[in-house]
């Protein structure tokens, strides 16, 4: 079998595969550290006991799941408040709720966000009060 | 509305029944306490006493505009983050003046008397009992309340504008571009709307939630806008449309409109 234009050809491929994979020779051996979520705001010290509105492992898990929720709830049904399950009630708002002890969103949402490479919509609308103060 | 027959049997059985045993309904009562409140993070709601209404309505009395007022369009217009584009093309609009010729089309004619002819009159969302937009919306992102908001969820709304097309009244006005740079000074209470959204009067939805009544109606110093349950016969709106003719925007067109006009 004959191959024509195989120095392009065989040059081509080596050139793919070395784009291609390109992301895990550059960053064989390196370790990127995770996130650091920072929770001291002024909010969060003053609190008598450091507990979101559910535990901190259900949070990290759900939040996303909690605020679609919370999102429906409101906007849907028109129904504002929420009953965690330890029996504490809190007001469903973002900006008017978990802002309020997460004022330093560019520190604890971002730095995850940023890390796994998602892009949250949510601020295109709701406002983030450390922006625009 | 009067109750149906099922609801008017349901009440006379469940009176009859609490008639019948008093003692009983004392038991029930002091088993359903209210749920032990702790109290915690910032967010947690103090006593929200939410405005409830089985058909909100309001009244403009057009009579009692004055000249190139404009406080229900400002306070609005802060209260919601509208922002201010400046070009009518991409106007956004959630309360708007008009003159009689524009509200009325049908009734307009050459000799309306200078002092209605002239007068520019607050127009909104009728928040239609039956809305066109509502009919149209491919993804449900707009939607009639109970209570008959006609609401708009943005987080579902994709930037058809076939609800702007549906509309008879204009009510409907979609963001072309990212609103925040011509919002003159930001509601941190209420969210902006973002590139690609239809946006429109919500009858101050999230100040009924928090037992206020709308801002273009705290507004008026001549209250000239009144606001209430259409269905309650003791409601300020009801005691006035009772009492006064009113007309609404294009009925012919049965869209059964909730704004009601005095002129």
């Amino acid at each position: 079998m004959k191959l024509y234009n195989r120095g392009i050809i065989i040059a081509g491929i080596v050139v793919f595969a070395a784009v291609a994979t390109f992301p895990f020779w550059y960053n064989r051996g390196k370790s990127v550290s995770p996130p650091a979520v920072e929770l001291d705001t002024p909010a969060i010290r003053a609190l008598p006991e450091r507990r979101c509105v559910e535990d901190a492992a259900f949070m990290r898990d759900n939040h996303m799941k909690l605020l679609a929720s919370w999102r429906d709830s409101v906007v849907r049904k028109g129904n504002r408040i929420y009953t965690a399950t330890d029996g504490r009630v809190f007001e469903m708002a973002l900006t008017g709720n978990c802002l309020k002890c997460h004022e330093n969103k560019s520190h604890f949402c971002d730095r995850c966000h940023d890390y796994s490479g998602v892009k949250p919509t949510c601020w295109n609308c709701h406002i983030n009060p450390e922006e625009v103060l | 509305m009067a109750p149906t027959r099922r609801e008017f049997l349901i009440i006379a059985g469940l009176s009859a029944i609490g008639a019948a045993c008093p003692p009983l309904a004392r038991i029930v009562a002091a088993k359903a306490k209210a749920p032990e409140v702790r109290a915690g993070l910032p967010g947690t709601p103090g006593s929200m006493s939410a405005l409830k209404a089985k058909r909100w309505a309001m009244v403009v009395d057009a009579k009692r505009c004055i000249d190139d007022c404009q406080d229900c369009i400002a306070a609005c217009h802060y209260v919601h983050n509208v922002p201010a584009i400046g070009n009518t093309k991409h106007e956004v609009k959630w309360i708007w003046p008009e003159r009689f010729e524009n509200i009325f089309p049908e009734e307009s004619h050459t000799h309306i008397p200078d002092a209605m002819g002239k007068q520019l009159m607050p127009v909104l969302c009728n928040h239609c009992d039956n809305p066109p937009c509502v009919r149209v919306c491919p993804t449900g992102a707009t939607f009639r309340r109970s209570d008959g908001i006609v609401m708009m969820d943005s987080h579902r709304c994709i930037g058809c504008k076939i609800c702007m097309a549906a509309c008879p009244y204009g009510a409907r006005s979609i963001n072309f571009m990212d609103p925040r740079p011509f919002i003159r000074k930001l509601n941190l209470d209420f969210p902006t709307r973002t590139k690609g959204v239809v946006e429109k009067c919500n009858f101050c939805e999230e100040r009924l939630a928090k037992g206020l009544l709308p801002a273009c109606v705290m507004a008026c110093e001549q209250k000239a806008m009144v606001f209430g349950d259409a269905e309650d016969p003791n409601s300020k709106v009801r005691q006035i449309l009772d009492k006064e003719f009113s007309i609404r925007r294009r009925p012919e067109l049965g869209t059964n409109p909730q704004v009601y006009y005095i002129l």
